[in-house]
């Protein structure tokens, strides 16, 4: 019994801690990489920009949190309670000193159809003709710095569980100041024009095609050759500069860890890129470094050597970047045209 | 029957804090580039690894004649454990050395690496498990230590 109420005490003390979150804390364990420590922004939405704070509601928020926006980069964070992500949305709303804004959840109806032709005319140049917002992830190798976000995506089924009608129209009739997003109203729009703009964003929630997320691909390529690891490693050699990348790097795995010349001779990792590739992945992501430049590791092992790498399409679903996806899907293509060919 | 209650509660916690895990380890250090960079070598060698090499993925790109910010990948372990990695699963390979991709945004700098859990399912040997975890959290240990100097 004593042991029993000793256990309880021991579980107590960390889920009185749990109970209790700091909303600074979590926020800088799981956000201020993404969005700065103090919210200023840079891969993530400057959360503490004046005129973004006055206009989105504590659900927003929360809800953003919790649904993420999928393929857009920003995770949803599901395993966290109810109680941890409202500490966030405090931490979050305590660089304001403004009320949050509340809006009713009531659909505003409006002529989507000609919300769609007014969409085209005023909103389509930065969130894009599908209104799937700008390109990028908001680092500097995707945009200018002088601007402080990319479009979002509008099409996003996150957003557009957490915007209301309500929170559509304020932004819409009063802009955000700071960002390139201009007030309709002061463009001389009137309330219908605009409730029909809020009625066509709404309608594209039926036709949202987020990319469902398949974890189940194999983390790694392999292929094996029967040749020699003189002879694998220069038809590799080969068939990379046969699909236009060049070599930049032939090493042992073991380099720098052991004495010079005492390294295992069966273990040996070639680099090759395609720079105009890698720059372009870059752009879209800059987190690719964790799988780019291109490498290919050779193992000797029973008379038959492996060549082994990361599967850059299965290394893309980690980043929740749906543009990235598609640049990663053409990379495994390239990579097991580039085995197959090493290893006739 | 203690036992296995004490047994199921220690389940339940290393479960949740293992479900709570992000793929990709970030975070954000204000100090500049070369600062950053300085830090996370010192933390890397502090945390008793090896740091073999730097790639300069900026200096190659400027040759290639494309405009970059400063993008380096540092690259690090231990060589015992590497090998008993690579001996006993080849595929793990592909994830090794463990590395660290350093770039700078504005005055500021990101790191980003890998979280060594999901190697797991590259090896799908159990044994390895406790070395992915120790990697996972020396790799987060070092990144805090870096997010930390000012």
């Amino acid at each position: 019994m004593k042991n029993f109420s000793t256990l309880l005490l021991i579980l107590l003390v960390p889920l009185t801690a749990y109970s209790a979150p700091q909303g600074k804390q979590l926020y800088q364990q799981n956000c201020a990489a993404c969005h700065g420590d103090m919210g200023k922004g840079g891969v993530g939405v400057p959360l503490a920009l004046a005129s973004f704070l006055d206009s989105v509601s504590d659900r927003y928020l929360f809800t953003t949190i919790r649904e993420g926006r999928p393929g857009r980069v920003m995770p949803s964070f599901q395993d966290m309670s109810d109680v941890q992500v409202e500490a966030i949305v405090r931490y979050i709303r305590s660089w304001s000193k403004n009320k949050a804004p509340v809006y009713p959840l009531q659909p505003i109806k409006g002529n989507s159809a000609n919300g769609k032709k007014l969409y085209a005319q005023h909103c389509a140049s930065c969130h894009g003709a599908d209104a799937k917002g700008g390109s990028g992830t908001g680092v500097t190798f995707s945009r200018p710095r002088d601007l402080p976000i990319i479009a979002p995506s509008l099409a996003n089924s996150g957003f557009l569980a957490a915007a209301s009608d309500a929170m559509i129209k304020h932004t819409l009739i009063n802009g955000r100041e700071g960002t390139p997003m201009n007030s309709f109203s002061r463009q001389g729009m009137s309330d219908s024009q605009v409730n029909d703009i809020v009625a066509y964003i709404r309608s594209l929630q039926h036709t949202t095609t987020d990319q469902k997320t398949d974890k189940s691909e194999p983390a790694y390529i392999k292929y094996e050759s029967s040749e020699s690891m003189k002879s694998t490693l220069a038809a590799l050699k080969n068939a990379a500069i046969g699909a236009n990348f060049r070599i930049i790097r032939e090493q042992l795995f073991e380099q720098g860890y052991v004495e010079k010349g005492k390294e295992d001779s069966k273990k040996i990792i070639l680099y090759f890129c395609n720079f105009s590739m890698l720059n372009k992945a870059l752009a879209i992501d800059p987190r690719v470094g964790l799988f780019l430049p291109c490498r290919v590791t050779l193992i000797e092992k029973d008379g038959k050597v492996s060549m082994i790498t990361v599967n850059p399409s299965a290394m893309s679903k980690k980043f929740n970047n749906a543009e990235l996806d598609k640049i990663c899907a053409e990379m495994t293509g390239m990579y097991r045209d580039i085995l197959e060919e090493a290893a006739l | 029957m203690k036992n296995f209650f004490v047994s199921i509660v220690l389940l339940c916690i290393a479960g949740s804090s293992f479900a709570s895990e992000q793929d990709v380890l970030m975070v954000r250090s204000t100090m500049p580039f070369p600062e950053a960079m300085s830090s996370l070598q010192n933390s890397i060698i502090e945390h008793k690894y090896t740091l073999s090499r730097v790639q300069r993925i900026d200096v190659g790109l400027e040759k290639a004649g494309f405009k970059t910010s400063r993008y380096r990948i540092v690259f690090f372990g231990k060589h015992d454990e590497m090998k008993l990695l690579t001996d006993s699963a080849p595929q793990i390979a592909a994830f090794l050395p463990l590395k660290l991709v350093i770039f700078s945004e504005g005055d500021e700098t990101m790191i980003v690496a890998l979280n060594p859990l999901h190697y797991d399912s590259a090896t799908n040997k159990p044994e390895h498990t406790l070395l992915l975890k120790r990697w996972h959290n020396d790799i987060k240990s070092i990144m805090e230590d870096v997010r930390k100097e000012e």
